[in-house]
């Protein structure tokens, strides 16, 4: 009889995609810790994962619940100011790649949290709309609404970025 | 700009290198094992008989397994029969791994390492404890195994329990071989059997 792969496996087939998650939502600077605390408490959790679930939604409900955590933690070390779940967050300081990726990264980073977490889990998780509003709550039409409003934004910041970059 | 190219230019944009993917890997390992949650800990290391698969337990070395074995086999067998919360974490195999390279250079004639007998039982298990006894560059008979393990009827058992011995190498079944010479079932095949043997002559 054959159970779960080994833990090894898991992290081998979703790191990578869990750390572009982490680094869309929160941006470069929280994804590493976001990462490490994701797949601890996923290992913690593993033995008692049911056979046949969907591994890559479990991995992103944990790392949804990291990244709150991480953005609270940071909201309590930043000069308070009033703070509601849907503000966008700052851009990064240090965005990684080139002007081009950067300039994704950063329309990525200024749009509100919701839209964001829609982005990130449908297009670089490729998780269903309705998987994700079991994750993030609200209805699967609010998900795919908040998804295309964020690409509606990236589109424009984004292609506006490539165009100067093109046509200075 | 179709839903692939924004994938493609999201990957860009967040990028999952392999390099920063082994540095937060080592860093999972690092806490898994201060947490107490890595059940085991493998990595593999070169050797004369081809490479070998280490594998720990926080009680100690439960599984040696030749390439043969095949290693995924072989960590897909121990999530089943121990845990899945298994890890690549080389450092809870460094001192196996230097006594291996100690061994394998003639330089260490038995092995002082706490083993995680948990994979053997029974009859095999009383087996496999007592190989030890055969000293280094030594042979013992399928028979005096038996005798030894307590039991001089069961030679065929005592057979089975070194063909089927977890810890291979480190406790030493390739010194039991027929009384009339020939090798014996070995699970990382009679050449490694013969290298042994003659590894051990040789020193």
């Amino acid at each position: 009889m054959t159970g779960k792969q080994p833990f090894e496996a898991v992290v081998a087939r979703h790191g990578a995609t869990v750390l572009r998650v982490c680094r869309a939502v929160l941006g470069p600077a929280d994804a590493d810790d976001a990462w490490s605390e994701t797949f601890l408490s996923a290992m913690r959790a593993y033995p008692d994962l049911p056979e046949g679930a969907n591994v890559e939604a479990w991995l992103v409900t944990i790392a949804h619940r990291k990244a709150i955590d991480v953005t609270r933690a940071a909201a309590r070390r930043a000069v308070p100011v009033a703070e509601t779940p849907d503000d966008a967050a700052p851009p990064p300081a240090d965005s990684p790649g080139d002007d081009l990726d950067g300039g994704l990264a950063d329309a990525v980073a200024r749009l509100p949290a919701k839209q964001k977490q829609a982005v990130a889990y449908h297009y670089l998780a490729g998780l269903p709309y309705a998987d994700i509003a079991a994750i993030v709550g609200g209805s699967a039409d609010t998900v795919r609404r908040a998804a295309a409003d964020g690409i509606a934004t990236l589109r424009r910041t984004y292609q506006e970025t490539t165009h100067e970059r093109r046509d200075p | 700009m179709s839903a692939d190219e924004l994938t493609r230019d999201l990957e860009r944009a967040f990028p999952g290198h392999p390099a920063d993917l082994r540095r937060l890997h080592a860093r999972l390992a690092e806490a898994a094992q201060r947490d107490g949650i890595l059940d085991v800990a493998y990595r593999t290391v070169d050797s004369p008989v081809g490479p070998l698969l280490l594998a720990a337990t926080e009680a100690g070395l439960v599984r040696v397994a030749y390439a043969s074995e095949d290693h995924s086999a072989v960590l897909q067998a121990l999530a089943d029969r121990i845990s899945p919360r298994i890890l690549a974490a080389p450092a809870r195999l460094d001192v196996p791994a230097r006594e291996l390279d100690e061994y394998f250079a003639g330089l260490r004639r038995s092995f002082d390492l706490p083993l995680d007998w948990r994979l053997s039982a029974g009859f095999r298990r009383a087996v496999l404890s007592h190989l030890p006894e055969i000293g280094y560059g030594q042979t013992a008979s399928y028979a005096a195994v038996a005798r030894l393990a307590g039991n001089p009827k069961a030679v065929r058992a005592a057979a089975t329990a070194c063909a089927t011995n977890p810890l291979p190498v480190v406790v030493p079944c390739h010194r039991v071989i027929y009384s009339d010479g020939r090798a014996g079932r070995y699970l990382g095949g009679p050449e490694a059997k013969r290298a042994l043997l003659t590894l051990e002559t040789a020193a």
